[in-house]
Order: structure tokens, then C-alpha cells, then sequence
């Protein structure tokens, strides 16, 4: 795959927090190639996060090169090339489901016609239908994700950077988001990075899964996720995903020198 | 609804009951402390009602006729202050939220300015406004927009910055000009403190108004009866009261109109109401 065709192509990025003169990420490498569903996980205080921001450009690199969609990552962030979901929907709670769904189409100017056409699709893809006049707060957390994931993806950004967006769903609405998330992943055509610190999660959603260790974060390793597409719930029941997550355990382990917990 | 009304029927009846309940008393064991209770000191209160329908003075028309227009004239006054005042308290929030340099140096002397006393910036408002050809009128509103703005200022200022921080990565990520982020984020996370201030604003700024009637010689307001009805006090004590039932209803509505408004304006969950 050449360089061109990288959706996210990180050299050498390092951050370092001024406060406290913390190292958060050291030397990271990473290419991030069309459709792929990419899969960041390691322990609290691994960078992750901060390595989504950096691709964002809502946080500055101390140091290295962010190329997104060809361009210097700032000049990306202007062109509205990435969606992005947080771990809670962030969804304004003075705006009703569509008109969450509609805020990034206002952005760019779309006229009203358009925007309403394209957030009955958006609802329809996150099967969200019947609730398009309701308030955040009238529905339960995974909805309220699903609009933010719709928000998201409103303006067919080409990445998707998503920030744990299930961490805070219990592990049933969890599983079934993510049967949703590759559903939809694979209707929208998008590029997806995804932080996680669940290990069984990275592995059923992603085409590769890039472990960090942390202080400094650093790549310490990536594993290729060979298992068949489209997944499914018996996916989670294959001898290979039980494999690849014992070998995604085991590079947090090594990646681990401070001996912290590691996630289940 | 009719619950409501029925505990608000309930707590004025207590209150009247009290107010007559402790005259009684006072009245029955002849109590000098902290004063003595009689018809000048406590009047009853279907004495001051009834004094809203009998005439002002001979021949004139009814109290309640002549304090109406009064309230109407303290209401327009103190509208155009709740206007002003609200108006330069969003709009010193918006600069403030914007520059801490303007917050750093600016924010000390906004809240100073509300130390200094009504009753010692007054006579100079109506000095500077008095000889512009103004309605003197105007001087009372720009006194009663001095105790506005100040709320409105402090929590809009509070409101605008109280959106997540998420929230504001979110524009971010779609490079929304600062523009767009006042009014599609702050603006909108701000109203609840908003109408908060505007609460305490509206009945501030009528207080303003009445107060300020006084400095500028107007007598066609609550503030000119006030000051007319309490010389005449030893003669006639339901009269003032009577005058101050009105400035207090007076009150009552602005701060319901606020309340009214809030309603329509902001979309929130329902804990989220004050």
C-alpha cells in the first residue's frame, strides 16, 4: 500500500504534556489503510486517547508528522474529513435526535431539504426511527450513542475516530452496539479508528488491533485480526478469536512494565 | 395546576392569618416590643385592599386607578432597564468569555460597580441624561438597567463557559469559527443560567425603577406615590400599604413573565428546571 492511499499515516509522533514534563506518547508509528477498522488499546495512561486527538487535530503532536486523507492533519480537520464519537454521546441536550444528527449538515451549509433527507437516512442506519423529535435525555445510553455514531457519520466523513464509545454501556448493550458498529462500518465504507480498553472488543470489531504500553505510550505491537467478515455472535465463539485475544493479552503484558492491572 | 393553585391559596391565607393573628395579640396584651401594635402601625390587611377602592382624595378617582397607572408608568420604566441591562450584561458575558486578559481585568471592577450604592450613582445618571433631551423617564431605566446587568453579566458569563469540554471538541472537529460556537453551543448550554439571572433581573430592576423615581423627581410612578403616600402616613397608613401591594405585584409579574418565557425558550430535561 503506498503512501497516497493511507487514510492516517503517523511518523515519529511524540507528545509530551508540558505540565508535570510527562511523556504521553513516544515515537509512533502508524499507517491507517482505506476500510480498515483500526483497533488502539492498552491501559489507563497509554496516550490513547491522546493519539486519537493528535489524529483529530484537536491536540497538537510535540513532535513527528499527522498526515489524514493526504493532507497535514490541521488541514484535514478544516476539510471536515473525520467524524468523531466520544465515550459519552455528547449530544446537545437542547436539540432534538434529528436536529443532533443534523448539527455537522448546518456546518457545511447544506440547505434544509438535504439535511432532512440525509438525517432520515442517518436514522435509519442507527435504527433509531420514531424517535427523531426526542430530546437526549429521552433515551437510554445506547441510543443515545447511536445518534452520536449518526452525527458522526452525517456528512460521510471518509474516518471515523471513535474515543471508548461503548465504555460506559453495560456489556449487553455493548455486544450488541457492536454488532451495530460493523453493520454499519461496512454500509458506510468508512475508515474506523477505534480506542478500547477491552481486549475481546478490539478483536471481534478490528482488521488490525495496535497494542500500547504506557508511560511513555508506545506501539508494542500489531496484530493482524484474520478472522472471517462479516462477523457475527458466533464469531466470538471461534478457537481463532480465543487465540488472537490471548496473543493481544500477551503484548499488553509485555508492554507493561509498571505490572498495572490489565483490562479483561 | 389546580394543586399548585390550591398551595398558593393555602400559603397566602396562612399569611394573612399570621399577619392578623400576631395584630390580635399585640393588640390584646398591649405589646410595646419591637413595636407597638395598633391600626397605624399594622393595618388590617382588608383595610389596605379595601383603601385600593376608595378614592385618592376628595372627589378624585379610586387608589386603585391612580396606582395603576403609577405601575404602568414603573413597569415601562423598568421594562426598557430590564432591556438595557440585559442586553450589556450578555454582551460584557460574550467579550469576557472570549479574552481572559478581559476577564482578568475587568471582572473586579463590574462587581465593584455594584457596591457602590443606587442611591449615590442616581443623581448623577439624571445630572448626565437630564440635559440630553431625553425623557426624564429614561434617566429612571438606565438606573434600573445598573442593577441589571450585573446578574445577567456574572451568570451569562458562567453559562457560556458551561458547556463540556467534549462539546467543544466537537466543534472543534468540525472547525466551527468562534462565531458558530457562541451561537450553536454556548449560547443554547447558557440559557438555564440565563434565565436564572433574568429571574433575579427582573425583579431588580423593578426595585431599580421605584428607587430611582426618587433622585430623579418623577411622580408619575410607584416610586412618586411611595414618596407621596408616606407623608401622609400618620393620616392614612392603609394608603401606603396599599402602594406597596402594588409595587410587590408589580414585582410578581415581571419575575412570572421570566418564568413564562423560560418555559417556551428552554428545552431541558425537566431536573434541570429551577
Amino acid at each position: 500500500m503506498n503512501e497516497q492511499a493511507a487514510v492516517v499515516s503517523l511518523k515519529s509522533v511524540t507528545k509530551d504534556f508540558q505540565r508535570g514534563g510527562v511523556r504521553a506518547l513516544q515515537e509512533i508509528d502508524l499507517e491507517v489503510r482505506p476500510r480498515e477498522f483500526i483497533s488502539l488499546i492498552g491501559p489507563s495512561g497509554c496516550g490513547k486517547s491522546t493519539l486519537l486527538r493528535i489524529v483529530g487535530d484537536l491536540v497538537p503532536p510535540t513532535s513527528g508528522e499527522v498526515v489524514v486523507n493526504g493532507k497535514q492533519a490541521h488541514q484535514a480537520r478544516l476539510d471536515r474529513d473525520y467524524g468523531i464519537v466520544f465515550q459519552d454521546a455528547v449530544l446537545y441536550d437542547w436539540r432534538t435526535v434529528a436536529k443532533n444528527i443534523a448539527l455537522p449538515l448546518e456546518m457545511l451549509d447544506w440547505d434544509r431539504a438535504r439535511r432532512s433527507q440525509r438525517v432520515r437516512e442517518m436514522v435509519e442506519l442507527v435504527e433509531l426511527g420514531g424517535f427523531e423529535d426526542h430530546y437526549p435525555w429521552q433515551l437510554s445510553g445506547g441510543m443515545q450513542q447511536r445518534v452520536s455514531i449518526a452525527r458522526a457519520l452525517a456528512f460521510d466523513p471518509p474516518l471515523l475516530l471513535m474515543d471508548e464509545p461503548f465504555g460506559a454501556l453495560d456489556e449487553m448493550t455493548r455486544e450488541r452496539m457492536n454488532m451495530e458498529l460493523l453493520r454499519i462500518w461496512q454500509e458506510s465504507g468508512s475508515t474506523i479508528v477505534f480506542v478500547t480498553h477491552s481486549i475481546a472488543e478490539a478483536v471481534f470489531l478490528s482488521t488490525r488491533v495496535v497494542v500500547m504500553s504506557p508511560r511513555p505510550g508506545r506501539i508494542t505491537g500489531i496484530v493482524d485480526i484474520d478472522l472471517p467478515q462479516p462477523r457475527n455472535t458466533d464469531t466470538r465463539e471461534q478457537e481463532r478469536f480465543f487465540e488472537l485475544v490471548t496473543e493481544v493479552r500477551e503484548l499488553l503484558r509485555t508492554g507493561d512494565r509498571s505490572g498495572e492491572e490489565l483490562p479483561a | 395546576m389546580l394543586r399548585r393553585g390550591l398551595v398558593f391559596a393555602a400559603v397566602l391565607a396562612g399569611l394573612w392569618a399570621l399577619w392578623e393573628a400576631y395584630r390580635a395579640f399585640g393588640v390584646a396584651v398591649s405589646l410595646t416590643w419591637p413595636f407597638e401594635v395598633n391600626d397605624r402601625t399594622m393595618p388590617h390587611i382588608h383595610d389596605m385592599i379595601g383603601q385600593l377602592f376608595e378614592p385618592s382624595r376628595r372627589n378624585g378617582p379610586l387608589l386603585i386607578e391612580v396606582l395603576g397607572k403609577a405601575a404602568l408608568f414603573t413597569a415601562k420604566e423598568a421594562a426598557v432597564g430590564f432591556a438595557l441591562g440585559a442586553s450589556v450584561g450578555f454582551l460584557i458575558a460574550v467579550a469576557l468569555v472570549h479574552s481572559t486578559l478581559l476577564q482578568r481585568g475587568l471582572l473586579p471592577y463590574i462587581v465593584a460597580s455594584q457596591t457602590i450604592p443606587i442611591l449615590a450613582i442616581a443623581p448623577m445618571v439624571v445630572v448626565w441624561l437630564g440635559g440630553r433631551g431625553l425623557p426624564g423617564w429614561f434617566s429612571v431605566s438606565v438606573i434600573a438597567a445598573y442593577l441589571t446587568f450585573f446578574p445577567v453579566a456574572i451568570n451569562a458569563l458562567r453559562g457560556l463557559q458551561s458547556a463540556d469540554p467534549r462539546a467543544h471538541e466537537l466543534m472543534s472537529s468540525y472547525a466551527a469559527s468562534r462565531w458558530t460556537v457562541l451561537w450553536k453551543l454556548r449560547v443554547p448550554a447558557s440559557l438555564p443560567y440565563l434565565f436564572s439571572a433574568f429571574k433575579i433581573a427582573a425583579t431588580a430592576c423593578v426595585v431599580g425603577a421605584i428607587i430611582g423615581e426618587l433622585p430623579a423627581s418623577i411622580q408619575d410612578g410607584l416610586g412618586g406615590a411611595i414618596l407621596n403616600f408616606n407623608q401622609y402616613y400618620a393620616s392614612s397608613p392603609e394608603s401606603l400599604w396599599a402602594t406597596n401591594i402594588i409595587a410587590a405585584l408589580l414585582g410578581i409579574a415581571f419575575f412570572l413573565l421570566i418564568v413564562v418565557t423560560e418555559k417556551l425558550v428552554v428545552r431541558r430535561a425537566p431536573e434541570h428546571f429551577v
